[in-house]
């Protein structure tokens, strides 16, 4: 009995990881454009949802192999975030922050009215490359595409902390969301500082939303699964590029905790509200985030 | 050469900052731009950078041109490409970066393969930045945050400098090393250097040639051994006359007549 709940516990905070590594990513394209420009991009679940579509059709309707069409999709997701920022988001440089934000509510809204008007409100199941037969980790069962979508969020984690520890664009986007003035004065443009960090955040997205559509379905809803980047970003104090990799895991094993104790009791559903239950608590408790960065004191 | 002529500066559409400065760096030059709180030097440096638009600054009048190229319309990163680069006042280093990304992100703008020999150039410059290569901006002294900055305006290989009050804050050993560094870079590099400072004693001492300025223009200029002779300077900017604290308030009067006499 006893070793049965430790099973089922520790059942829970596998997949828990899986699932919230890939939260992760999404975070991490959000907290970019958070720390570059200020801008809360709220657009990020139906970017993410876009781009699984794109991919869908590809494979579906061009009999595209999975590979390939991944890879096209990433390429795809690249244009769109730069032309999102030339075309929207740059004319828009020094209006109130407040506006920008309410811009990427309205794009969302289209990209999502958009996909329901080609796609319609139908489930689909992603087609995958990926077994049905689980990984046995000792008696912890792990699908392949959970592990693969893991796999796929540590290398993009791992190539993006190399370009901003590495690359002079990397460091100059971390000095401008250290000190946009002084970065303007070291001749760094914010211009592009801004462009690639939406580059970033389209394409990790991109990537998020087909490991997600192959881990649910593909459907109009996947957008709010997006949204739970923003308890993962929050809870690594938003500014925190390795905070919100924290968060996105976290997030990830506690809503799997909450659904799976929790659900029962309510009659289902907690698992999906849990992210942003976690969200409130959070902006409760510790209003700058459980990893927010304080700011160094000078004397 | 550096050659600003009748500049305005407006902050806002209506505080004007500047109003109507004239003055030259030629190459290779040190000069000094002396004045109090609020005269407007901060603001002269942010036009030439040309990081007046974010600040919502804007250059109402006049010209400023470097060897013949107007600058009054360039982005701050053309700017920085044509060889002037500002090292900020208060340090305002990255603190989040190490100090070795410090420097490395002041050659943002360049491409060429001497980044490398610039790079330790500047660690032979400061040796103690080299010890705490690996360290945070945001920890280091005073002192140390002076140099990176410095440090981090070298990486940009400017033919131009312009500090915003190197010394400020900081005790006299320490201005005198940052100092010498000034000079070794002028000297070495051929860099000509703008030097912004409320502290003229330090200022003048290094400089060939000074401008003071109140209330955003230009009050007096000559060169440095000139105006440390000059009894208002010593007055009022070398605090040389003993009793300057009591006879303070007439002699303000009478400077400010004097001053509309000399602009
Ligand atoms: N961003 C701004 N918006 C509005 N007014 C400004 C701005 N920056 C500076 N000012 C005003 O312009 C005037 C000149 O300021 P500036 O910073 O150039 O002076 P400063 O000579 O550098 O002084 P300090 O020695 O104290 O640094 C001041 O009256 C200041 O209040
Ligand atoms: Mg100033």
């Amino acid at each position: 009995m006893f070793s049965d709940q430790l099973h089922f516990l520790a059942q829970l905070v596998v997949s828990g990881i899986t699932v919230g590594s890939v939260y992760s990513l999404i975070a991490l394209g959000f907290v970019l454009i958070y720390k570059a420009t200020d801008v809360l991009n709220l657009a990020i679940g139906e970017l993410m949802m876009l781009g699984a579509y794109f991919c869908f059709n590809l494979i579906t309707t061009y009999k595209i192999p999975y590979i390939p069409a991944f890879l096209i999709t990433l390429v795809f997701s690249a244009i769109l975030g730069i032309l999102l920022e030339r075309v929207i988001l740059r004319p828009m440089i020094g209006e109130p922050i407040l506006a920008i934000v309410m811009i990427t509510i309205g794009l969302g809204t289209v990209f999502r009215s958009i996909i329901g008007m080609i796609w319609g409100p139908l489930n689909y199941v992603f087609p995958g490359p990926f077994s049905e037969e689980p990984l046995m980790l000792g008696t912890i069962a792990v699908s392949h595409v959970h592990l693969w979508a893991m796999i796929m969020a540590i290398t993009v984690m791992i190539v993006f902390l190399a370009f901003f520890k590495f690359t002079t664009m990397g460091i100059g986007m971390r000095a401008t969301a250290d000190d946009q003035d002084i970065a303007f004065l070291m001749g760094i443009s914010v211009k592009k500082v801004v462009a690639v960090s939406w580059l970033i955040a389209t394409v990790v997205s991109s990537i998020a939303g087909i490991f997600l559509a192959n881990i649910n379905l593909l459907n109009l809803n996947l957008y709010f699964i997006g949204l739970k980047a923003l308890p993962a970003a929050v809870m690594g104090g938003l500014d925190s590029i390795a905070g919100a990799m924290i968060g996105g895991v976290l997030i990830g094993v506690l809503e799997n905790l909450a659904g799976g104790y929790l659900d029962h009791l309510f009659g289902g559903g907690v698992k999906e509200v849990a992210a942003f239950i976690i969200l409130l608590l959070i902006m409760m408790i510790r209003p700058y985030g459980l990893f927010g960065t304080k700011e160094i004191e000078r004397v | 050469m550096l050659t600003l002529n009748n500049v305005e500066v407006v902050y806002n559409d209506v505080i004007a900052a500047v109003r109507g400065i004239s003055f030259e760096v030629p190459d290779t030059a040190i000069v000094a731009l002396l004045g109090s709180n609020g005269a407007g030097k901060s603001t002269t440096l942010k036009a030439i950078s040309g990081i007046l638009k974010s600040q919502d600054g804007e250059i109402e009048d006049g010209s400023i041109e470097f060897n013949g190229v107007r600058l009054n319309e360039k982005s701050p990163e053309q700017v920085v490409k044509m060889g002037i680069c500002q090292v900020p006042e208060g340090r305002r280093v990255f603190d989040d970066l190490t100090v070795d990304e410090n420097i490395r992100v002041g050659a943002f703008t360049r491409k060429d393969k001497n980044i490398n020999r610039d790079y330790d150039f500047v660690m032979d410059l400061f040796p103690l930045l080299k010890e705490r290569k690996n360290q945070l901006a945001g920890y280091l002294s005073g002192g140390e945050q002076q140099m990176l900055a410095i440090g981090r305006g070298m990486m940009s290989k400017p033919k131009l400098m312009m500090l915003d009050e190197p010394s400020l804050g900081l005790a006299p050993l320490v201005v005198k090393e940052i100092f010498n560094v000034i000079m070794r870079i002028n000297q070495e590099e051929g860099t000509g250097i703008l030097l912004v400072e409320q502290n003229a004693n330090v200022a003048l001492l290094h400089a060939t040639y000074g401008y003071i300025m109140e209330n955003g223009k230009i009050v007096m200029d000559d060169k440095s051994e000139k105006l440390i002779e000059n009894e208002d300077v010593k007055t009022f900017y070398l605090g040389l006359t003993g009793d300057a604290q009591k006879k303070s308030y007439k002699d303000v009067k009478h400077y400010k007549r004097r001053k509309r006499w000399l602009s």
